[in-house]
């Protein structure tokens, strides 16, 4: 029997359930999905059965990082609207935000890279097969490197929602893919920024990996009016906080 | 004061027109005389290739310092298209797609300072992304590093990369065990 939407949505009250259970009787609030979480299938068969080994050594590696200059970005690469001769079809929007550590300190000129699917919900990528149109005028790839104060900024424009095959009826909320750098290797993240307000939020089991329900908030982006620009865009605000191993949070930021 | 962080989320499918770039497993410097192949497949839980992980490198530069050369995925500002690395900078750096068979291909000089590559793991189905490090077998003294001696022997294999030729070396990665292979130490950092 195919997989319904009835049957992915009790897995994942179940899940959040025994969390908040496992919670309220002591255990640490998780801030990040568990890796196996069965409600996103292509989990089970991809996430490590072991526990994760602890590397306490000051001198790894790993609490260093790569970085990045003006050479690995150029000026139009955060205007994702003004990759291609024509304007796009959609919502034109800007998202700003600040990306910051643990300690509150920003991440200073690291590279912020993000992609996302056209307004009808397609990505411009061949494996992508869903029935919506291509826009010749949208790649949807962008990135740029944080200011001094750890901002980023992009424009864009609104991403649709699309189906994937998890299960019968499976659509992703409209999201924005981002991949980060902080100063340590520790710190990447991989993430998704979703839109206030979005109806299908909850029937997401991607979203709803994150079980703590406070986390799961800091993935939605809020609309700010105050960015919106008349005639234009629409602007919206979400910051960005980098985990990484309590070493780096005390070391001088750069 | 301590921020909550951002969750991870999935990789997706979908990043292949996005972060891989050209060269991005061209680390070492064109023609340099000490470059190393790093190569092998990541395999998931069944045991089959995993085609659409997304492999990411780090190590020291060539005078053992951790800060790192800007210039990894250098662009052209005159057609906004990749310019390539500019052949002479070591930037510690590198990032490398797995193809249809699951294989990647690194190519790097040897690390200096330690015996290690770190390399972080993204793929679809992975909701954050995993730590491994590929250690040079004939440059790790295995007693004296604490994470290796700390390993059951079959665990500490996953983490040494076999030498196939001279300077070519393979590095598998499994993210579940199968049955019959050991699954890859992974590792965090508290
Ligand atoms: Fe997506």
């Amino acid at each position: 029997m195919p997989l319904t939407q009835a049957d992915i949505s009790a897995e994942i009250s179940q899940a959040r359930e025994a969390y908040l259970k496992a919670v309220a009787a002591g255990d640490p609030v998780r801030d990040h999905p568990a890796r196996d979480y069965a409600p996103y299938r292509s989990s089970v068969l991809r996430h490590p059965k072991q526990p994760l080994v602890s590397v306490g050594d000051p001198e790894a590696v790993e609490l260093s990082g790569p970085v990045f200059g003006v050479t690995d970005v150029t000026a139009l690469d955060h205007d994702l609207t003004r990759q291609h001769v024509g304007e796009p079809h959609g919502e034109r929007i800007t998202v700003t935000g600040r990306v910051l550590d643990r300690a509150g300190r920003p991440v200073r000129g690291q590279l912020v890279e993000i992609w996302q699917a056209n307004a009808s919900g397609r990505y411009a990528h061949q494996r992508d097969d869903h029935a919506a149109p291509l826009d010749p005028n949208f790649t949807g790839v962008g990135r740029c490197l944080t200011n001094d104060d750890g901002e980023y900024q992009f424009v864009t424009i609104k991403p649709g929602a699309y189906p994937w095959r998890n299960h019968v009826n499976a659509w992703r909320p409209a999201h924005i893919h981002f991949s980060l750098f902080g100063t340590a290797f520790t710190q990447r993240l991989v993430t998704q920024m979703y839109f206030p307000g979005d109806p299908l939020l909850p029937y997401d089991p991607i979203v709803q990996s994150v079980t703590d329900d406070a986390a799961r908030q800091r993935l939605v982006a809020t609309y700010d009016h105050g960015l919106s620009r008349p005639e234009w865009s629409l602007g919206y605000r979400w910051d960005i906080v980098l985990d990484g191993p309590a070493a780096t949070w005390i070391e001088e930021g750069r | 004061m301590s921020l909550s962080p951002t969750p991870s989320q999935t990789v997706g499918p979908f990043y292949g027109y996005a972060l891989p770039f050209p060269d991005g497993e061209n680390v070492a410097p064109a023609g340099h005389p000490e470059m190393i192949t790093v190569h092998g497949v990541v395999h998931d839980g069944a045991g089959a290739p995993v085609p659409d992980a997304l492999l990411e490198f780090w190590q020291p530069g060539v005078d053992g310092s951790r800060r790192g050369v800007a210039g990894s995925l250098r662009r052209d500002p005159v057609t906004g298209g990749f310019l390539g690395r500019n052949g002479l900078d070591f930037t510690g750096f590198g990032r490398v797609a797995t193809d249809a068979d699951g294989h990647y291909t690194l190519r790097t000089l040897p690390p200096v300072g330690v015996g290690y590559l770190s390399v972080t793991v993204f793929a679809r189905g992975l909701m954050r992304q995993l730590h491994t490090r590929a250690y040079l077998r004939e440059q790790t003294d295995i007693a004296a590093d604490p994470l290796l001696s700390s390993l059951a022997p079959g665990r500490q294999a996953t983490l040494l990369t076999t030498r196939e030729q001279d300077k070519i070396h393979r590095f598998d990665i499994r993210l579940q065990e199968d049955g019959v292979h050991e699954e890859t130490v992974f590792l965090e950092f508290p």
